[in-house]
């Protein structure tokens, strides 16, 4: 007798739960087409210096969401993701410079065989080593591929980069045009979603919860029998190419390839990025990217082109790992990877 | 074989020893640095990415110094005690939140750190390099070149100031007490050491040690800077490679890796040369991790 009203309870939390459940997928789809939305219909409604800059911004989340994978996941500070980034661009500058007429494809391909060819190198080394250990390795191996790149000018072109045209948009029997800031908009936009759902996927995928055990506990995963250095090394590998993606990004944007790209500044930068908006929450690194170039840049319209803006950029950051460890959407990050 | 020998025959014995002894007076001012940089991350678990932007800023506080009032020594002395006090500030307001936390906040927060140093550096100096004269201008003769006596001196003060501080670990009140905390932190509380002043005091030394280093380097290539990377890059290495906390390892593994890098030259350019303390590091790594030095446990 008593069981019946038990059971109508456990039901209806059932019920519930399963409620809530669908409401939160729905919830999350929603959001993501308004700002889909907002992001497709933003470079018809903005100048286009802003129009630039938030298709830049773009770029950089990827670069900074490339790099949440390994910190925020994987619990390994990558101080060395500028490497990764910097091949991509070279990649993709030998290969626009080499075929003509220029492909954007082949482009894409090469700067991430650029990029795989750096994650390999790095990961294969540096992946039994730990926290502290692994961020001094990454920096010190981004700092090799600079060394190389900077003094090799007969093919990396040395301090000057590379300069090249830029590819056509075409995509086979569908559309062929040269790019304007609108279309290049759109397409780095769709490369950038294309790769949060990718990696969301990959997050939220057993290999992901992999990843995070190895983040909460690493001998206790490994005492369970996951190879813990493979798992890092895949993470190292995916994390690369993805950051290599917003190099290849940034070269074909910006028309050139030079070597303060492959330079630590731009690992700093994406650390930054990382902890601003909040790492683990894939979103939280683009929302980061946003929130450092606009500051950044409204500080240099205030006190002009000589100010050191990166005094109170760092005095935030700072504040930011005391105060606010989680950064700005560290508070989503539940809701966000449910 | 005979290609081998011929190889080792282009090289001038002059050269070598040329290259032996600013590889030694390179390999000291690193072994100050990195004497710093293994103490505060053996007694405090952080690793401090500022280190390289405190031996920028004890350069440049050297130089603001010596241009006022015109001598080396107050130069060298009131920069090593105005940016420790600095460091004892940052440790204070930065680092000490963030004890109990996970240690990679520390790197992220030294890293902010650096930062901000040398944009500051950068927005009050200008990136025109600055110079500080050599103290004694005595030469004499090796070989073709006329050595400066200076560069001798920088070896020997260097040492004298890791010595003195060995002497002041192993015999000073305050040493003591950096040696307990070491060993064990809350022991060392338990009997009443107050472990937030040794850290604190730990970071100021460290701090010293890196701008006493700049000083004394700043007459050899001038203060600039972006010099803090590359000394703070090396001064990792070392660490690595001479086992992270350990003193005496990395004060060998400087030593080592900057003669490596000196006879590198010889043959590229200086600029490469520095793979080679990479490849080292990438050796370490890859079959002694804990460090080349290390005592086996």
């Amino acid at each position: 007798m008593t069981t019946t009203p038990l059971d109508k309870t456990n039901l209806l939390k059932a019920m519930s739960f399963n409620k809530t459940k669908l409401s939160h997928t729905a919830v999350f789809w929603i959001g993501f087409c308004a700002v889909m939305a907002l992001m497709i219909v933003a470079p018809l409604v903005l100048p286009e210096f802003w129009r630039r800059f938030l298709t830049e911004v773009l770029i950089w989340g990827l670069l900074a969401m490339s790099s949440d994978l390994l910190i925020g996941y994987t619990g390994m500070i990558s101080f060395g993701h500028s490497a990764f980034f910097g091949l991509g661009m070279y990649g993709a500058a030998g290969a626009l410079l080499l075929v003509s007429p220029p492909n954007l494809w082949l482009a894409i391909l090469c700067g991430l065989a650029g990029a795989a060819g750096a994650a390999l190198f790095v990961a294969f080394f540096s992946i039994r080593l730990r926290d502290i250990y692994f961020a001094i390795t990454t920096l010190i191996f981004s700092q090799i591929f600079y060394v190389i790149i900077f003094t090799w000018t007969a093919v990396t072109g040395g301090e000057n980069g590379l300069i090249f045209t830029r590819p056509r948009l075409t995509i086979p029997f569908i559309y062929d045009a040269r790019f304007t800031t609108t279309t290049m908009h759109w397409f780095v936009l769709a490369v950038v979603t294309a790769s949060y759902l990718i990696l969301r996927r990959v997050t939220q995928s057993p290999f992901g919860m992999v990843l995070q055990s190895i983040r909460e506990n690493e001998p206790r995963t490994r005492a369970i029998g996951y190879p813990v250095e493979r798992y890092k090394m895949v993470s190292v590998m995916l994390s690369g190419l993805f950051a290599g993606l917003a190099g290849v990004l940034y070269a074909v944007q910006n028309q050139f390839a030079a070597p303060d790209f492959v330079y630590f500044l731009i690992s700093g930068d994406t650390v930054i990025y990382n902890v601003m908006g909040g790492i683990g929450t894939l979103v939280g690194p683009i929302v980061g990217a946003g929130f450092f170039q606009l500051a950044r840049e409204l500080l240099s319209r205030l006190f002009g082109d000589q100010f050191p803006y990166l005094i109170p950029l760092g005095i935030v950051f700072i504040a930011m790992i005391i105060f606010l460890p989680q950064g700005l959407l560290g508070f989503a990050r539940r809701w966000l990877n449910r | 074989m005979d290609a081998v020998g011929h190889f080792f025959q282009a090289i001038p014995l002059d050269l070598l020893i040329i290259q032996t002894v600013n590889g030694i007076v390179t390999g000291m001012i690193l072994a100050l640095i990195a004497s710093g940089l293994t103490l505060i991350f053996g007694i405090m678990d952080v690793v401090n990415f500022a280190h390289g932007e405190l031996f920028m800023l004890g350069a440049y506080v050297g130089f603001v110094i010596f241009t006022t009032t015109g001598s080396f020594w107050l130069a060298l002395i009131g920069s090593a005690l105005i940016v420790a006090i600095l460091g004892a500030a940052l440790q204070i307001v930065t680092l000490r939140p963030l004890i109990g936390r996970d240690p990679l906040n520390t790197i992220l927060v030294t890293f902010g750190i650096s930062l901000v140093l040398q944009n500051y550096a950068l927005w009050q100096f200008g990136p025109v390099v600055r110079k500080i004269p050599e103290p004694i201008s005595i030469r004499f003769t090796l070989f073709y070149l006329q050595y400066p006596w200076y560069r001798i001196m920088i070896a020997a003060l260097s040492a004298a100031i890791i010595g003195s501080f060995w002497l002041f670990l192993k015999y000073g009140r305050f040493g003591i007490w950096i040696r307990a905390t070491a060993q064990d932190r809350v022991m060392a509380q338990a009997m009443g050491i107050p472990v937030p002043l040794v850290y604190t005091g730990v970071f100021a030394i460290g701090a010293a040690m890196a701008a006493a280093s700049g000083v004394l380097f700043a007459p050899m290539a001038g203060v600039n800077h972006t010099m803090g990377l590359d000394w703070v890059l090396k001064a990792f290495i070392v660490v690595v490679v001479g086992g992270m906390g350990n003193l005496a390892g990395s004060i060998v593994a400087a030593i080592f890796i900057s003669l490596l890098e000196a006879y590198a030259t010889i043959w590229v350019d200086p600029s490469q040369a520095v793979i080679v303390s990479f490849i080292v590091l990438i050796l370490t790594l890859l079959f002694r991790p804990t460090g080349l030095f290390a005592t086996p446990k």
